[in-house]
Parts: structure tokens; sequence; C-alpha cells
């Protein structure tokens, strides 16, 4: 073998170990590099108690309640399986929808609310043009009336 | 052809010069192509509006970024195997474009994040690896920099882009790995979840990034090659030319 032949299997050893390591400390610390839970960790009870934390998912259909204060927000998370309702008081961004993706930041209460002190709206990874929205939006309905 | 007679510095600089005017040319015409395109015909979208239009700036920044890196960690791997000095020159020359293009992707993010999330900040996953991509960046250039002789700089930043290159892959499955509130991909291998018009005006701005850092990363290492082989025959004559007032080819 030759010398420069070493080298290359030796740099080629090095990264490949430094890439194992990293991926065993990331997998190590999985549960702390989600950026928020989903409402079935949280009927589980596998969420952080007593801290503040995120929880992710689709706001419910039909969901958003609005208070006489104009301020305080009520909705539900779900991620299909689970739902959990949530409470928040201040202003929601603009892409904030019901059956869009939210993340609101929070504490848990006792009765099983999440109180936010901040709420995100996920967007996803579709672009397309309106028009191509509302002819899915009309599919969509129609496959639904199909189905009544 | 004999494409190892340009690892030699002294054959490599001309064909540089020759290759920096045509990507420099091709990086103008799809950038203009581009963002015309992106910002004049391509469709609003349905969700977000005229905000997304930002994309075509960032999505192009972003991967050149993560791509300049590993392009970066190529070079180290055959300078440090081969000890060919021009490696470690193109290496250098790439690097201040990464950072830029990190720069870029970090900035219009935040821009965007703040109308259609609500933050222009949050420390999710991908977030937080891009921010560390731009700090790698930053840790190269200054380390090459300190070093006073120029030799062990070469090797120092090759171990540094070597070892951070374990980072790219993590910024680019960080959406698939974790949850995070950054969105997953829009192009992968196979297909897009974008409208048509959308999709070639994004990819129309990456060729011209592409272009861009062909262009700027080889008038770069032509300006190396001269710093370092100085002290060879032909270099001192071309420094000199050009020091006479010889146009700068």
């Amino acid at each position: 073998m030759k010398a420069r032949h070493k080298r290359f299997l030796l740099i080629g050893a090095a990264v490949t170990l430094l890439a194992g390591a990293t991926g065993l400390v990331l997998n190590a610390f999985r549960d702390n590099l989600v950026f928020f839970h989903t409402p079935s960790e949280v009927a589980a009870g596998e969420v952080p108690k007593g801290r503040t934390f995120r929880i992710g998912g689709m706001v419910v259909h039909g969901s958003v309640a609005r208070a006489d204060d104009g301020q305080t927000v009520r909705f539900a998370l779900t991620d299909t399986a689970r739902v959990v309702p949530v409470v928040y008081k201040g202003a929601l961004p603009d892409l904030f929808k019901e059956t869009k993706g939210a993340v609101a930041q929070g504490r848990l209460g006792d009765d099983g609310v999440f109180v936010a002190t901040e709420v995100l709206a996920k967007h996803d990874e579709n672009y397309m043009p309106p028009e191509a929205q509302d002819a899915i939006d009309r599919a969509h309905r129609t496959a639904l009336s199909v189905q009544d | 052809m004999n494409f190892f007679r340009f690892s030699s510095p002294q054959t490599f600089y001309p064909l540089a010069g020759r290759l920096v005017p045509l990507f420099a040319a091709l990086a103008a015409a799809c950038a203009v192509a581009g963002l015309y395109i992106g910002f004049f015909v391509a469709p609003s979208d349905a969700v977000q509006g005229e905000v997304y239009r930002i994309i075509h700036l960032h999505v192009a920044a972003a991967w050149m970024s993560m791509f300049i890196y590993l392009v970066m960690a190529f070079w180290s791997a055959v300078g440090l195997g081969l000890g060919t000095r021009l490696s470690f020159y193109m290496t250098q020359a790439l690097a201040p474009t990464g950072a830029m293009f990190c720069f870029i992707a970090l900035w219009t993010g935040a821009l965007w994040g703040r109308p259609t999330w609500g933050a222009y900040w949050v420390w999710d996953a991908r977030l937080t690896s891009q921010l560390l991509l731009l700090f790698l960046y930053f840790g190269f250039i200054a380390l090459t920099r300190a070093i006073d002789d120029p030799r062990r700089a070469d090797k120092a930043g090759a171990i540094i882009a070597l070892v951070g290159a374990v980072n790219v892959p993590i910024i680019y499955f960080s959406v698939t790995w974790w949850n995070t509130l950054h969105q997953g991909a829009s192009v992968k291998p196979g297909g897009s979840s974008m409208a048509s018009v959308m999709l070639w005006a994004m990819l129309l701005c990456a060729l011209a990034a592409w272009f861009y850092s062909l262009a700027v990363s080889l008038a770069r290492a032509r300006r190396i090659i001269l710093e370092r082989e100085r002290h060879t025959e032909w270099a001192a004559a071309e420094i000199a030319r050009r020091g006479a007032g010889g146009r700068a080819d």
C-alpha cells in the first residue's frame, strides 16, 4: 500500500468514526432535539412537567373560539390521534388557521388545558398558486359529498 | 486529456482566468432570468401570498452554503491525501463565498419566518445546525488566517473542513429526523411539491448561485496562487506584469 493510499484510508476512517460518534450523541439527545411534542405524547405523559415546552399539531377544525376580551383565544391541537385544548392570550400569526399546523409554547395546566405564551404557525412544504389550491379544495368537497 | 496537468498551480492559473468571465456571464444570465420569473411571472402562493418569493434567494443560498462546505471537505481530503497545494488553495478560495451564502440563507429565512411563523428565529434543529455551519465557516477562515506558517494553516483548515462536513447531512436531514418548525424539503430527488413556474424560477436562481460561486472562487483562487507561489519564477513574472499595469486577466 502506497503512503497516499494509507493517508486516504486514515482520513476516511477518521471521518467515518466522527460521523458515527455524532450519530450516537444525537441519538442520545433525541428527546431534547425535537422542537415540539405531539398531543399523543402529552396524553401519554411523556412531556416535561412543571416547565414550559412546545406542543405541535393541526388546529382542529371548528375549535378556534375568541373570548369577549378580544385577546384570549381557545383552540385545540391534534395529531389526528389525540387532542389537546389550548388557551392563549395575544396576537396570532397571519398564517394561523384551522386545519393548518401550529406550534404552541407554554405549560400544561392541572386541568389538562395547555396555557400558551407563544403561538407559531407551521408552514408545510407545498407551494401552489391560489387557483390550484381552489381546485384541490373543490375536489376535496366533491369527494366528501360523494361519501355522504 | 490529462486532467492532473491542471493540479499544478502554474497550468491552473491561466485556465481559471479563462473560465472566470464565462461563469460570471452565465451567473448573470441565470440570475436575471430566475429573479425575473420568480418576482414577476410566478403566481403568488395560496397560503403565504407574496412573501413566499423570498425562497428564490433563500433556497438557492441555503443549498449553495451546504454544497460549498462539502466541496471544501472534498478538496481538503484530496490535499491531505495527495499533498497537492492547489487543493488547499481551492478550499480557502471557496470559504468566504460559502460563508456569504450561509449568512444570506439565515437572513432571508428570518425575514420569511416573521410573517409566516410569527418569529424571526427559533432554536429548532434546522436553524441551529445552519447557524453552526456559519460558525464553521468563520472558524475555518479565522484559523487559516491566524496561523503564520501557510503549510500548517492549510492542514489545520483542512481538518476543520473535514470535521465540519459531518454537520451538512445533519442540516439537510434535520427536518426528517426530528420534528422542526422549519418545513420539510419541497424539492426532493424524484419530485417536488411546488407549482412548476415557482420551481423553475428557484432552480434558475440555484444555477445562478452555482455559476457565481465558480466564478468568484476561481478568481479568488488565482489571487491565492499568486500570493503563495510568489517565490516561483512564473508567479513573480506574472505579479510584475500585473503590477506594471498589465491587464488583470
